[in-house]
């Protein structure tokens, strides 16, 4: 499987993944919290947000480059927003307001996703008496999305090794992979329902 | 369509996500109440599933692409209930994973796009199916629903940024309804083609898979809420100024979102019909003929996908 690419550094081991995951997730939402509802905060205090933030990931050993290209992925969205924010007086100053604040939000996010593990953080939600039935879909979620990621690029191959024509018709066929991969899903449920249940899963 | 955090402030954060915590609870309890016991994997298969299907792109003409939101595929597969648990899920993944989505917008995203979208797109895709009686209609249904879903989605989303003061209504519905009418259109197609894919497979698996009520017992209120949806959908979504001029041209000259370029080539880009005077009545009849226009594609595709038995084996021999 070559796509852990989600959580990628969530498995390092550093002093700051060695912190309990509820006091990380505890205080990356009481850094989106404050950067959020705080309406206009002096550059100084974003700036020393920035400065922890970077040496948080240097201490995690997270690259920069990794880091930078995540959030260049999700600028689309943010800096599509603010283009529509500058429609209004004071267009300019709302735009950079969201701009920086969005960022900062986005740069936690991605550290928190990088220096803890997705169980663990679903093991702070059911002490925090999260549905007991949102937790199992989630952990089961994230036990097989990896899993329907690899199957569905399988499906996509043999789709594209087998023929040769493009446009039109192609929606049906990506539809097929589709269809298909819930057919499979529904019918890996059942397997993994017997698994569960012959290691006595109640 | 995600909301990241900084756009949305504290009061619009607040209420979205109580709304959505008391939603996802009802359904939560519904779903404990009606999902027997060898179907719980089945969900947290479907989350995985929705989440996979999300990566499939579809082309669209010039290299840009589509991919399924699932929403309203989820609602027909597994009904309401279950579809909210799993796009709650979905977004919760998304949010702590891949900061795809805000953590103080996770209530206003969930709200938009699993629970309103999915909620409304079934109820609409309930009323065709009464009105359209036999699988076709059922496609067509379920294309219409996934059309609805997405433009509620917009309409909520475009509606709690100008709570908030980030981006004013009239720009944010304009822009956020004209580019979902091209993504809900897509949506539409895919659910459709996906669905005819999974009835002709296997057909047992096409209806609400989890023993969840399907809404035959509240008919009343899911068909209520059917003709709610679509006249939100119809009538509210393009009761917007037509795009103000300071906007089109601030977009037009950055020119750097493919969103941009999606809205220059809108069939009805700045949903104006010649011929009619007043901006409002011309914004509406486009409305009306978007909705309309939905349905013929999504009445063409069931009727040539209904008679697939004998085209299928006539155009694989054409690939040949």
């Amino acid at each position: 499987m070559k796509h852990n690419f989600i959580d990628r550094y969530a498995r390092g081991d550093s002093a700051i993944h060695r912190i309990a995951p509820g006091v990380k997730m505890g205080s990356a939402l009481a850094v989106v919290v404050i950067t959020v509802a705080v309406p206009e905060w002096p550059m100084v205090f974003y700036g020393g947000l920035v400065a922890a933030m970077c040496v948080v990931a240097a201490m995690a050993r997270i690259p920069a480059g990794f880091m930078l290209r995540r959030l260049l992925t999700l600028q689309p969205f943010i800096v599509g927003g603010a283009l529509f924010a500058l429609a209004q007086p004071e267009g300019w100053s709302m735009a950079a307001r969201v701009l920086v604040k969005s960022n900062i939000c986005l740069a936690t996010m991605i550290l928190l996703a990088n220096t803890t593990r997705f169980s663990s953080m679903l093991d702070v939600l059911s002490r925090l008496h999260a549905p007991s039935l949102l937790i199992t879909i989630l952990s089961l979620m994230y036990r097989y999305v990896f899993l329907l990621i690899d199957q569905t690029e399988r499906m996509a191959r043999a789709r594209r090794s087998r023929m040769f024509i493009r446009g039109r018709r192609s929606w049906r066929h990506t539809a097929g992979i589709v269809g298909h991969l819930f057919v499979r899903s529904v019918e890996r449920a059942e397997r993994v329902y017997a698994a569960m249940t012959a290691r006595g899963w109640r | 369509m995600h909301i990241p955090d900084g756009f949305l402030d504290t009061k619009t954060a607040v209420t979205t996500a109580a709304l959505s915590a008391v939603a996802v609870g009802v359904s939560l309890r519904t779903l404990k109440r009606s999902l027997p016991r060898r179907r719980v994997p089945l969900i947290g298969l479907a989350a995985a599933f929705v989440f996979a299907a999300q990566m499939v792109n579809f082309p669209v003409v010039g290299g840009t692409s589509g991919h399924l939101t699932g929403g309203m595929l989820a609602a027909v597969l597994l009904g309401p209930a279950a579809a909210i648990a799993v796009l709650t899920a979905v977004l919760l993944v998304q949010c702590f994973l891949f900061a795809d989505g805000g953590l103080l917008a996770l209530g206003a995203n969930i709200l938009n796009i699993g629970i309103a979208g999915p909620l409304g797109g079934y109820a609409v895709y309930r009323l065709l199916c009464r009105l359209l009686p036999g699988e076709r209609g059922r496609l067509v249904a379920a294309a219409m629903g996934g059309w609805s879903a997405t433009i509620l989605s917009a309409l909520f989303c475009a509606g709690e940024l100008a709570w908030s003061g980030t981006i004013p209504w009239d720009v944010g519905v304009t822009a956020m309804v004209n580019v979902h009418l091209l993504i809900g259109g897509a949506e539409g197609v895919i659910t459709l083609l996906v669905l005819s894919v999974i009835m002709r497979t296997r057909p047992d698996l096409a209806g609400p898979a989890t023993g969840e009520a399907t809404g035959e017992g509240m008919g009343f209120f899911v068909l209520a809420g059917g003709v709610v949806t679509l006249c939100l959908v119809l009538f509210v979504a393009p009761f917007s100024s037509p795009m103000p001029d300071g906007l089109e041209s601030v977009v037009m000259q950055l020119g750097i979102l493919d969103r941009a370029e999606h809205y220059g080539a809108a069939p009805m880009a700045g949903y104006m019909i010649p011929g009619l005077d007043s901006p409002v009545a011309a914004t509406a009849a486009a409305g009306v003929v978007g909705t309309a226009l939905m349905f013929v594609v999504g009445y063409v595709l069931a009727r040539t996908l209904g008679e697939e038995k004998g085209g299928e084996k006539r155009d694989e021999r054409e690939e040949r």
